[in-house]
């Protein structure tokens, strides 16, 4: 059960596919003009990921190593299709919205990557919620997004209009818009959440050395506790030394003046 | 001692020049141009252009109080940005979209790639292609005269030759001295050039970006366009060519600092302005034109390093 939660809490908030991540871009930064078609592109990719990474699961054993891949664009495709025919059937609106990323989820990075780093090596209730938690936190990030722009873009929430028609800014619904938003929303939860050069002084109390360029993400959470024992061993080895040292000058001190005291016998 | 003896590495040149002094040099070369767009379309653009330089500036001090960092307030550089963007601006812009316009240049294309000298592409025209994505109706309705219509350059895009379909006169004589329909700050070339011919006297900027700018862009417009001086001369005059040649397009963070790749630089220039303007969609394409340019300006200046003095033959340090 533990396994459970940590997986959720992994996948919307410690591994955000979105904001952490940065796994399924085209999806994130395509569909995402308006709230109703985030959440919607978000639900139907939680959709697939789950019945994915539970078939993937399952079939571990059986798919021979070296075609591991074409066996999980099998399986992923078969769901898409599926997800895609009901889609059509049960919601016609969000199929059109959402157009040709419906069946472009078969390549997500989001839903291959967890295939390959989870549900391939774990069993089925852990590999379900892993792609619970990766899902909701993929559908989380594009509803995010979605709102922003839609406010920002077109006045309105989920369609509802509130802001009148003259201080629509068109450019948040545009692509360069979404670019912008998401940048705007990963710099803020990087602020919030992560330890790094941007809330944290110094650069020595951060894991990966503060080198923003190069960072690769989650790396700073993964060794922090590490880091932080190597800090306390060189935090004690420091009053360590100290202590020694002033015991050496005491000791130094204690000679002097017995010297001293030597000298004016 | 090491008071005494300051060491630094060479090019050892004395000058008096600073950032201070030059963003004033091109604020002064801007004069006529803006006085004119003020007497040229009234007080509407004066108001827009007093807004642009305040928001523009009250931005820049408001950031770097909040982020703690040096000011650099004064050395002009955000005025400038809101004066080329009231420049870009027509007189009839609502002025709010202008301050969003403004705080948009400063914050997002300066502030936020690290401030004057870090910036990516020139913020004005950041903006302004910002404005032309979300309000293209309100950035592209011109009046002049109380008389709203198209641009002497939309109608040569548009075969129009109807004059009272447009804003103010089309005669080459009138484009030239600028009583026409535009923006605040392009329509007259005349006053531009004045501003351009000073930039040029005080070695603020060199002749390269600009004069092969122009000389490509017209090579292209004769060879693609119409075989035709009375068109080629309209081409030139029209639309804000001459203020993006000799004022953006000379943005020393944003254009390179070798020769060559200043060579390379206006010749891209003034081929893809010729592309906008002749096969694209619209009448207008300097703005497009020079912040695609202002991106490979790092790929141009990587490919046109000069070799060192002593270095010329040598292949490869071999």
């Amino acid at each position: 059960m533990n396994t459970c939660m940590e997986r959720l809490k992994n996948g919307i908030i410690t591994e955000n596919p979105t904001f952490v991540m940065m796994l399924g871009m085209c999806p994130t930064l395509a569909v995402t003009s308006s709230a109703i078609n985030g959440l919607g592109m978000g639900l139907t990719t939680t959709a697939v990921l789950v019945l994915s990474n539970l078939f993937i699961s399952l079939l571990r054993n059986v798919i021979p190593d070296k075609v591991r891949i074409p066996g999980f664009i099998v399986v992923v495709a078969s769901f898409v299709t599926m997800i895609q025919l009901l889609l059509k059937a049960y919601i016609p609106f969000l199929d059109q919205a959402l157009g040709v990323y419906i069946p472009l989820i078969v390549v997500n990075c989001i839903i291959l990557g967890r295939a390959e780093a989870y549900a391939s090596k774990n069993g089925p209730v852990a590999s379900i919620f892993d792609g619970i938690g990766m899902g909701l936190g993929f559908t989380f990030g594009l509803t995010c997004i979605g709102i922003c722009r839609e406010i920002l873009g077109a006045g309105a929430i989920f369609g509802k209009t509130f802001i009148p028609d003259d201080f629509h800014i068109t450019f948040f619904v545009l692509a360069p818009g979404a670019f912008l938003v998401l940048a705007f929303l990963t710099a803020l939860q990087n602020k919030l959440k992560m330890p790094s050069a941007t809330n944290v002084e110094g650069d020595d109390s951060l894991s990966c050395g503060g080198n923003c360029a190069g960072c690769t993400g989650c790396g700073a959470v993964a060794n922090k506790g590490i880091i932080e024992a190597e800090r306390a061993a060189a935090k004690a080895a420091a009053a360590q030394a100290a202590k020694e040292k002033a015991a050496a000058a005491k000791a130094a001190k204690e000679a002097a003046a017995k010297a001293s005291a030597d000298k004016s016998e | 001692m090491s008071n005494l003896l300051n060491l630094s590495s060479s090019p050892h040149v004395r000058d008096k020049s600073s950032t201070k002094s030059i963003m004033w040099d091109v604020f002064l070369a801007l004069m006529p141009a803006t006085i004119f767009g003020a007497w040229n379309f009234g007080l509407k653009a004066v108001i827009l252009i007093v807004a642009c330089i305040a928001t523009c500036v009250l931005t820049e001090y408001i950031w770097q109080k909040a982020m703690k960092l040096p000011l650099t307030v004064s050395d002009g550089s955000a005025a400038l940005t809101g004066l080329l963007l009231a420049l870009n601006l027509s007189a009839t812009f609502p002025v709010w979209m202008a301050i969003v316009g403004s705080v948009f240049a400063i914050i997002i294309v300066k502030q936020l790639f690290g401030g004057l000298g870090q910036n990516f592409m020139n913020p004005a025209l950041g903006a302004r292609c910002f404005l032309m994505v979300s309000f293209a109706g309100q950035m592209t309705s011109f009046t002049y005269d109380g008389v709203t219509g198209a641009t002497p350059l939309a109608q040569i895009k548009n075969g129009v030759t109807d004059p009272s379909l447009c804003a103010g006169k089309s005669d080459l004589l009138d484009m030239f001295l600028g009583t026409i329909g535009g923006t605040i700050g392009e329509t007259s070339t005349i006053a531009l050039l004045i501003g351009a011919a000073y930039l040029l006297a005080r070695k603020v900027i060199t002749w390269r970006i600009p004069v092969i700018y122009i000389a490509t862009f017209a090579i292209f417009a004769l060879i693609f366009g119409e075989q035709d001086v009375m068109y080629l001369a309209k081409e030139l005059c029209g639309g804000g060519l001459v203020l993006g040649a000799f004022f953006m397009a000379t943005d020393y963070v944003t254009s390179p600092i070798t020769p060559k790749g200043q060579i390379v630089f206006a010749v891209l220039l003034g081929v893809l302005t010729g592309i906008f303007r002749i096969f694209g969609a619209s009448a207008e394409g300097v703005s497009y034109a020079i912040i695609i340019s202002n991106l490979l300006v790092p790929l141009i200046e990587n490919v046109t390093i000069p070799t060192p003095f002593g270095k010329e033959g040598i292949k490869d340090g071999k």
